[in-house]
Formats: structure tokens, sequence, C-alpha cells
């Protein structure tokens, strides 16, 4: 699937909760659920500075495709990450490096997206769009 | 005397919004307070009527704005009691306060190899002014520890002053424990070496009536935002003899009496410290804000305030898993807490959208949260305004968060 297919497929699940608590709910079995990271990789080269929780963000580059992993301390950013490596993971470098990500606007997110919130969202795409552009020099 | 909140609450046009479409609960007044009506009135009053700069100006709108700025050095001067009208300084807050003080006194008084003393609780901007000072004069800082309930070891203070200590600079209350310090023994206990002491009462202005002639203290440091007045501006009170003697900080308008390229002459007390246009209008909201709280009352607040901690305290230690950091047998109306296996940024996110408004993180204290080998809490700090009722809306609210982490 293309990013744009991704995002509006999740976009379209967003669409299907009632209020925010089934949102948030749906983002905290997200958390739950996505595989940590290994220790040794939560190092703070992978750390993505925000204020308040703690974020790592793992890459490489497989086959042409971006392989990503991401971990925090709070599970509703470990869910913000599960859908962005939703949306990024096995992508090429060049479709991260272009894409619009326009998903975390519309499900209602976008609260959670100025620098201010200091959940490190911004820094977040801002760190998958640069192992784009690093693996895209790479290649 | 009871407070009638519902009036009081009426003061507030804030408290009346809607938080993603419910009642906003306001739980956040240790980081700033709300303004009531009386306040936003006369600076907007100023604004309309009266505005121009202070101080020197020939014409009635100067006059007006400069017998304004001097009537709120007045009302501040009656409100913590100090000797002089000229030992309250304007700043832009505490922090400015705090690396006034922190400056200027090193520069007269503090050398290589001589120490400072802050404690283990205090805000980062009562620690890191006294840094970057004892950094520049290679002087050392040292720090008076608190136990596990969140109280300062005072017993050690007198230890740890030696011939060498220059200044014991501390709080009064705690910003993310919510202890209050006892200060008039570590005052007592410091000026009997004859060490001078500063003590942060940014978080307790709002809720103690403060003498600074009784306490002795030197220095006094607060902001008018947390005491319900507006942002920026802010309090220094200092002796008289100390003060004079003390170097300018800033230069600039205002501060001198006479400038040659030959060398310049500064002015008296408090413009000395006061360099540029001051900041009039705020300094008027201030004053503004101080006849409110005296007008309620600074004992009815304690009292009230007193009420909704205990119930607080209550109702959110029922709660199963629920840790308070800072128990101190004297606290202000703070309430520090994680939830164990909930991180406090998703419970502070989650009560947000519940309308409730608490902070979360380190509140600019790290060395509390290393204390307690933590990252951050989740903090509710409690005003006047606010009411039981509220607390029970934080209370459910909490266990809402709770029951969405078990699934």
């Amino acid at each position: 699937m293309t990013i744009n297919e991704i995002q509006e497929e999740i976009i379209e699940e967003f669409a299907g909760f009632e209020d925010w608590m089934d949102k948030y709910a749906y983002l905290i079995e997200l958390g739950t659920d996505l595989q940590g990271l290994d220790e040794k990789y939560q190092t703070d080269q992978n750390l993505i500075k925000g204020c308040q929780s703690k974020v790592w963000f793992n890459a490489s580059l497989e086959e042409g495709k971006v392989k990503l992993e991401a971990d925090s301390d709070a599970i509703i950013v470990k869910g913000i990450a599960a859908l962005l490596i939703r949306v990024f993971n096995n992508q090429t470098p060049e479709d991260i490096m272009n894409a619009d990500l326009k998903f975390i606007d519309e499900i209602g997110l976008k609260q959670h997206l100025s620098p201010t919130r200091s959940n490190g969202l911004v820094s977040m795409v801002k760190q998958i769009k640069m192992y784009g552009i690093a693996f895209n020099h790479v290649k | 005397m009871t407070l009638d909140i519902n009036k009081i609450r009426k003061d507030f046009p804030i408290l009346q919004e809607k938080v993603h479409g419910k009642d906003l609960v306001y739980f956040d007044n240790a980081a700033t307070t709300q303004k009531p009506t009386q306040v936003i009135d006369e600076m907007v009053k100023y604004y309309y009527k009266y505005n121009s700069n202070i101080h020197r100006g020939v014409h009635y709108l100067s006059n007006k704005s400069t017998d304004g700025n001097e009537n709120a050095r007045k009302i501040v001067q009656n409100f913590i009691n100090a000797e002089h009208l000229h030992e309250i300084i304007f700043t832009r807050g505490t922090t400015e306060s705090v690396n006034l003080v922190a400056n200027s006194f090193a520069d007269r008084y503090i050398g290589e190899g001589d120490e400072v003393i802050v404690s283990e609780m205090e805000h980062h901007s009562n620690i890191v002014p006294w840094q970057l000072v004892c950094e520049k004069k290679k002087a050392v800082l040292k720090v008076l520890p608190f136990n596990d309930n969140g109280e300062l070891l005072v017993d050690q203070l007198d230890e740890m002053i030696t011939e060498r200590t220059k200044i014991v600079a501390v709080n009064h209350i705690s910003n993310s424990l919510g202890t209050i310090n006892p200060i008039q023994k570590i005052i007592d206990i410091t000026h009997a070496r004859g060490v001078k002491v500063l003590v942060d009462a940014a978080q307790s202005v709002q809720h103690l009536k403060i003498d600074v002639q009784e306490w002795d203290v030197d220095f006094l440091v607060f902001s008018g935002h947390k005491l319900y007045g507006p942002t920026g501006i802010g309090v220094l009170y200092g002796k008289e003899d100390l003060l004079n003697e003390m170097p300018p900080w800033q230069g600039g308008g205002e501060m001198i009496k006479e400038v040659r390229f030959s060398g310049t002459t500064y002015n008296e007390l408090p413009f000395k410290f006061e360099a540029g246009t001051p900041n009039y209008i705020d300094a008027i909201g201030l004053g503004a804000a101080i006849e409110y709280v005296e007008n309620i009352g600074l004992e009815n607040i304690d009292a009230y305030e007193q009420e909704l901690l205990a119930y607080a305290t209550e109702k959110l230690s029922s709660i199963e898993g629920l840790k308070i950091y800072g128990t101190a047998e004297h606290k202000t109306s703070v309430i520090s807490f994680l939830v164990d296996g909930i991180h406090f940024y998703d419970m502070g996110m989650l009560l947000d959208q519940m309308g409730i408004a608490v902070r979360t993180g380190t509140h600019c204290t790290e060395p509390v949260m290393q204390h307690f080998g933590i990252d951050g809490t989740v903090r509710a700090s409690f005003s006047f305004y606010n009411t039981k009722e509220e607390i029970d809306v934080l209370y459910n609210g909490i266990l809402k968060v709770c029951k969405m982490f078990v699934h």
C-alpha cells in the first residue's frame, strides 16, 4: 500500500469513533500492542527530544525500503508512534521524503502537533523524514 | 469567615469557559493563577485613559501613570510590610529578581572559594542563576537536602554554613511538592552565622501572609502572575543597606543620575535597579491584584485552600495505585502524584480531554524528580476559586483514566 492509501485507511478507522474516549482507548491499544525497542536501541542517539515523554526511533534500510521501530515511556505517545510506523514502514526513502502527512490533522491529533505540546510528535515526523533523506542519499 | 465561592468565581471570567465541550476545571494554579475582572479592568482603564511613559513627564497623563506605578509600589510595600518604599524593586518576575540578586550581590560580596547554599527542592530559577554566578566567580554551590516526605533537613543547615558562606537561597513553599518550609527557623540559623538569606516566595505570597520585617529576611522575590496579577511583573524586596551597597545590574534610562563619558552616576533606590521604561501597567495590575486578595483576606484564603487540600488528599489517596509525592506535615494546596503504570503525560492528556487542566512533567524542579527517581509527576494545584465539586471531577477523571488503561 502507498503512504496515501494507508493514511486514508487510518482516517476511515478514526471516523468510526464516536467520542474522544474511543479514540484515545484505541491509541492506548496501539501503544500497548506495539512491540517496543530492544534496550540496546534505546540510546541517546535514537532518543527524540520531547520535554515530557521519551520517544526512541530506530531505522534501517533493507532492500531499498525503510524499516522503522519505535518505543516510548508514555503509552499514548507510543500509540501515535505506532500510527506513524504503520504509515512509513516499508516505504522507500523517496516516498517518505515526499509524503504529505495529512492523517494527523484529519483524525483530530493536530493539537499534538504544535511544537509547544512537547510530546515530540513534530520531532518524530521530522526524524522520520530525516531518515528518508539520509537513506535516499545512501541509496 | 466563610468565603462565598460562587460569588468569587464570577470575578474570574475564564472560569466560565468550556474546554473540549466540558466545564473548565482549572487546577494549574501553581503555574499561574487566573485574573479577576478587578485586575483586568484596572489595566484596561490605564490603557484607555491614562497611558503614558512614567517618571520625568511634565504632562497630565505621565503624572497619572507615574502615580499608578508608585501607588502599586506602596501597595506591595504594605502587603509584605517592608520598612521603606524604595526597598520594593519591580522586575519581570521571580526569575529576574533572583538573577538580579545573584549577579549584583555576587559582584559585591562573592569571590573565589566562597559558598552559596540552595535547597534540593528549589525551582530551576533559584538554582541556575546561582550556578552561573558560582561558575563565574569560582564559588561553590552547596545543596541542603530534603527527606522523602519532602521536608528540608533544616537541622543540617548550621553544619553546612562555613565562614565562606555568603548567602542561603531557599523557597518558602515548594512548587512541585507543596511543602511549606520553616522559613523563620532557616533565617534565624543563617543570620546567627552572619549570612544573608534570599527567600523565593513565588509559591507563598498568594497563600500566606508575609512580613519581611518580622522575618528579618534580606531578600524576598515573587511574581505577579501567581498572585492573580498580570504576567511580566515581579518584585524584589531587599534591605535598604544591602541594595545601596550592591552595584546596578542592568544599565539604561531611569537608573542613572548623570551620564558622562568620563563616568556615570546612578540613581537612588529603587530606580537604580529599574533600567529602561518600567512595566508600569502590569505593576498597576499587580497592585489591583493584591488589593483583591487582601479584600478576601489571606487568612480566609489559606483556611479554605487547606480545606480543599485535605479533601483532595483524602479522595486521591483512596485511588488504588496512586502515590502522592510531597507528604510534608505543613503543605499548601498542591498535590503531585503518579498512578502505577500510567505515564504522567498520558494522564495529563486524558484529563485535558475532560476539561481538567493539570500540569505534568518535572515542574522545573528536576532535582526533586531525581530525589524520588522519577521523570515527572501530575500536579494539581488549587486556588480559593476552586471547589470540592471540581475535586470530585478530578477524582472521577483519574478513575476513568485508570479504567482506560486496564483494558
